[in-house]
């Protein structure tokens, strides 16, 4: 049998998300995407590597992009976490950036949509006026496999320009 | 006014944009399946111990195996067991497989499970495989590593090649590549307890095979399995085949009598699920004194894995090749022969364009190189060469309908003003330090065809048809069941703009239901460019026979002739004047009053059709703009332009997205991606920091102008695009890094272009050495 290890055994843990308190039991071990995705039910964050390339993951932890994947789910406990259910209002209207991506073609498939969608909100929330160069510099952390990225590009551009993220 | 031509939103997108899709990974409450891979490339398995299922147990329940037949006597048959039997044949073959509460659980299993495995001597890549005292892949069944080969050549090749003003030799290289759909392949099955059937959620592109050849493996009627392919999060080919995986998990659910699920991690991905793509092309060409193309010989050599796909076989990138390769051209004369190489490495499956990126890159080299010994301009040359008499029957015999092969390339240069460009290259050469270059490729992509074309591959299955379900409902709302299995290309919405036109309803009045077994007609799926020309045709047709079913009711309602019933704007009307009837209405008649309908009318509304076409030919011109550092061998994407002809276009927006996507991949083909085995078979490039996708950073915006040459060889008149990009990109990509250095005396003839090979290229134009060998000996993986 294998050893059992204080990494695997279950503790209490709180999340913020989206404004909703949820009460879990994970390993210390638990990634803070899987926590979210099995414990919490929001499935809308994905996972693409689980090696922290390609950003499927990204939430928003205190208005900061970080990679779900790579964070436990112990750690985020005293922080606000949001994640893309939570960008559309409680009405069912969609944010801007969501209407933009919409619009732009800035998605296909949609698997990696999610996490554009977190990283994009996170930019502009925290630069408004951010420039187009530092802006594709700021994109450059994501990965999407079916739209060449230019729509993806113009979506977030054109939201930024109506000042309405 | 037409809803087939605008650039509508897609019904799609509102749900993924919420974050609401369902992907295989989202349903939840299943049993965890881990699968046990080969750490090693070659060996014999003396035994596996621990708390795994493995082969024997599958035996022992009957199951068989998986069979991916080609009717011909050069092609090597072979019975591929679900997870390895005896032996294992490459790094992450699929040994054993253990299944836990949960994922850390199974893990936890997986640890305990430990395989005996006695390895032994590899055969790798091309060269090593083909070598006399080659290591045998399947030494039970063939003698030799070549599991496939075509042969066939024109009378006078020969007589043609010695009478060529000029020969062009050339040998052309692509590395290995992964599709790498940002979703990992992964499945999960769970069995009713009372009736016991099964349902397979899987990610996957046609789910109607995979229901047939899983319930073939497991001897049970196809009424008893469900196969949904839920929301796919990116394919390309990679999911075309049967995963041995997917057909594992029925049968652990059907075993376990619970849900199991399998979620593919990158790694696994990276190493196990299918690669594609390492090909090598020897060329011999003949030009006549006037740089026409008049023979052309291929010698072409893929390197297809261990395993064959199902049901597309090993033949289906060495056989693409030899059917193809002739391409936009008309050589009177060719020969080729082309064969399939196996080797202890990952299968290969069809990745977006198949051959045809390597097909296109042999030519488009072939161009330029023979260009400049002949000092003709390469936009000249091409004018030239190109098809321009329609149909154009190939030396394959192949039927190219009309296309705009000169015109769109005519367009292409204009546009980005080479004469312009070669002022500023003049200055930068001076100058020294980055060099800009540009590259031109002209290519066919075909498209669309269905199941003469398979046939003709004479393959165990042959797919091929499309066919389609509409009805319309009491509401006046249409529902469109199809068997092609859309998954990101925006097809729903296409279809229903087809239909609202037909109808005269609104696209926002359809529903199109697909890959779901229960639900949809039988249908092959998504891929080679295909769905929108099949399932497309077969939605016009069907909605043609629905809208002269409302034509008939309206006529009788209105009391006029059906021929003079006008459907549009949601009403029927008698053409000419205002007099109508609400469609909406005339669906409540069909369902609700059916003492109105004519006499003899089968009440309700609902039309099925199917749609099988010959095929058809896309074409496009690709022009990108690069910057080379001879110093790094760095490349950086400058500007790219496409003029594509697809037919008509149902949704441009959503025809750009394809072709935007496509070119980005075939960027990353041509200059980052590759997937690296050192010489005993162990994969190097099982992350994404070793195996490279483009990020932003390395994708230029790409600027589109559409032809639209209709199409008779398809009822819609479009011609289906979805590989194009990726087809054409990484010509025209490594046309410009070669232009970029053509004052050095480089020639690369070897993609993906990494830093490397771009060094080892400048490295041996200076020292005068063969660049062909110095490539070929770099094997580190690319750096970004
Ligand atoms: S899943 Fe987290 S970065 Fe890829
Ligand atoms: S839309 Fe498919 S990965 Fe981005």
């Amino acid at each position: 049998m294998t050893e059992i290890s204080a990494a695997d055994v279950a503790v209490p843990v709180v999340l913020r998300v989206n404004g909703n308190e949820y009460r879990i039991s994970a390993e210390p071990r638990r990634t803070l995407a899987d926590a979210l995705r099995d414990d919490c039910g929001l499935t809308g964050t994905h996972l693409g590597c689980e090696h922290g390339v390609c950003g499927a993951c990204t939430v928003l932890l205190d208005g900061e992009p970080v990679r779900s994947c790579l964070l436990f789910a112990v750690q985020a406990q005293s922080a606000e976490i949001r994640t893309v259910e939570g960008l559309a209002a409680a009405d069912g209207t969609l944010h801007p950036l969501q209407e933009a991506f919409w619009r732009h073609h800035g998605l296909q498939c949609g698997f990696c949509t999610p996490g554009f969608l977190m990283l994009s909100a996170g930019v502009l929330e925290t630069r408004p006026d951010i420039g187009d160069e530092e802006l594709r510099e700021a994109l450059s952390s994501n990965l999407c496999r079916c739209t060449g990225y230019q729509t993806i590009v113009e979506a977030v551009q054109s939201v930024r320009d109506a000042g309405e993220a | 006014m037409s809803w087939v031509g605008r650039s509508i939103r897609r019904v799609e997108d509102p749900t993924l944009l919420c974050g609401a899709g369902m992907f295989v990974g989202d349903i939840g409450g299943a049993a965890a399946v881990r699968f046990i891979r080969s750490p090693v490339a070659s060996g014999l398995i003396g035994g596996v111990h621990g708390p795994a299922y493995t082969i024997a147990d599958l035996d022992a329940d009957g199951v068989g195996n998986i069979e991916a037949v080609l009717h011909r006597p050069d092609y090597v048959r072979l019975a591929q067991p679900l997870l390895a039997r005896e032996r294992v044949r490459y790094v992450g073959e699929p040994v054993a497989v253990v299944v836990g509460a949960t994922a850390a659980e199974a893990e936890d299993l997986a640890e305990q499970v430990e395989l005996d495995i006695e390895p032994l001597p590899a055969a790798v890549g091309l060269e090593a495989a083909l070598a006399p005292d080659a290591p045998l892949v399947h030494p039970a069944e063939s003698e030799s590593n070549v599991m496939v080969a075509g042969e066939m050549a024109t009378p006078g090749l020969v007589e043609a090649l010695e009478a060529a003003h000029v020969i062009v030799e050339l040998e052309i290289v692509s590395g290995r590549q992964a599709a790498l759909p940002l979703e990992a392949r992964g499945s999960h099955a769970v069995t009713e307890r009372f009736g016991g059937r099964t349902t397979l959620h899987a990610s996957i592109q046609a789910p109607h095979m995979v229901r047939t050849v899983i319930c073939d493996l497991l001897g049970m009627p196809e009424a008893d399995l469900r196969v949904v392919a839920p929301d796919v999060g990116g394919a390309f080919g990679q999911k075309l085949p049967l995963a041995r995986e997917d057909a594992v998990l029925v049968w652990l659910s059907r075993r376990l009598g619970r849900a199991v699920a399998w979620i593919e991690d990158r790694s696994e991905n990276l190493m196990a699920s299918w690669h594609s793509r390492e090909q090598r092309y020897r060329l011999r060409a003949g030009f006549d004194v006037g740089a026409h193309l008049e023979a052309l010989q291929a010698d072409v050599a893929a390197n297809v894995g261990a395993w064959p796909c199902y049901p597309i076989t090993w033949g289906v990138e060495p056989l693409m090749a030899l059917a193809e390769l002739p391409g936009p051209y008309t050589p009177e004369h060719y020969g080729v022969r082309s064969r399939g190489i196996a080797s202890h490495t990952c299968p290969m499956s069809p990745y977006r364009g198949v051959s045809r990126p390597v097909i296109t890159l042999a030519l488009e080299r072939l161009m330029d190189i023979a260009a400049a010994r002949l000092g003709v301009d390469p936009v000249e040359i091409r004018r030239r060469n190109l098809q321009s008499d329609f149909p154009h029957i190939s030396p394959t015999g192949l039927r190219h309908d009309e296309g705009t092969y000169r015109e769109a390339m005519e367009l292409a240069v204009s546009h980005v003003d080479l004469g312009a460009f070669r002022a500023r290259q003049s200055a930068a050469r001076a100058a020294g330090g980055p060099q800009p270059g540009i590259g031109i490729c002209t290519f066919s992509e075909r498209t669309g065809y269905g199941t003469p074309a398979f046939a003709a591959r004479a393959m165990g299955v042959t797919p091929g048809f499309e066919n389609v379900e509409m009805s319309m409902d009491p509401s006046g709302y249409v529902t469109l069941r199809i068997g092609a299995s859309p998954h990101g290309q925006g097809l729903e919405t296409a279809l229903s703009q087809i239909v609202a036109d037909e109808l005269g309803t609104d696209p926002s009045r359809v529903r199109v239901v697909a890959s779901d077994t229960d639900r949809t007609p039988y249908g092959w799926g998504s891929f080679a460019s295909r769905a929108m020309v099949l399932a497309g045709g077969a939605t016009h047709l069907a909605a043609q026979k629905l809208a002269a079913q409302l034509g008939s009711l309206a006529a009788e309602v209105l009391e006029a002739a059906a021929d003079d019933i006008v459907l549009a704007d949601g009403r029927a009307t008698v053409a000419g004047t205002s007099v109508g009837v609400d469609i909406a209405e005339l669906a409540r008649i069909a369902h609700h009053h059916t003492q109105r309908l004519p006499a003899g009318a089968v009440p309700g509304l609902s039309a099925n059709a199917g749609y099988d076409p010959g095929g058809t030919f896309s074409n496009a011109c690709h022009v990108a703009e690069v910057e080379v550092d001879p110093d790094t061998g760095g490349v950086s994407m400058r500007r790219f332009v496409v003029v594509e002809d697809a037919g008509r276009l149902i949704n441009p927006m959503i025809a750009d997205g394809q072709i935007r996507g496509g070119v980005a991949q075939g960027i990353a083909n041509a200059l980052l991606e590759e997937v690296v085995y050192d010489e005993d078979g162990n994969i190097l490039t099982t992350s994404l920091m070793d195996y490279l996708p483009p990020t932003v950073a390395e994708i230029p915006d790409i600027e589109i102008m559409h032809l639209e040459t209709l199409s008779d060889a398809t009822v819609t008149g479009a011609k289906g695009l979805g590989e194009g990009g990726t087809i054409g990109a990484p010509a025209a990509v490594l046309n410009a890094v070669n232009d970029a250095l053509a004052h050095l005396g480089v020639e690369l003839n070897e993609m993906p272009a990494t830093p490397e090979r771009v060094r080892a290229a400048v490295r041996a134009a200076a020292g005068g050495n063969s660049a062909g060998e110095t490539n070929r000996s770099t094997q580190e993986a690319p750096v970004q």
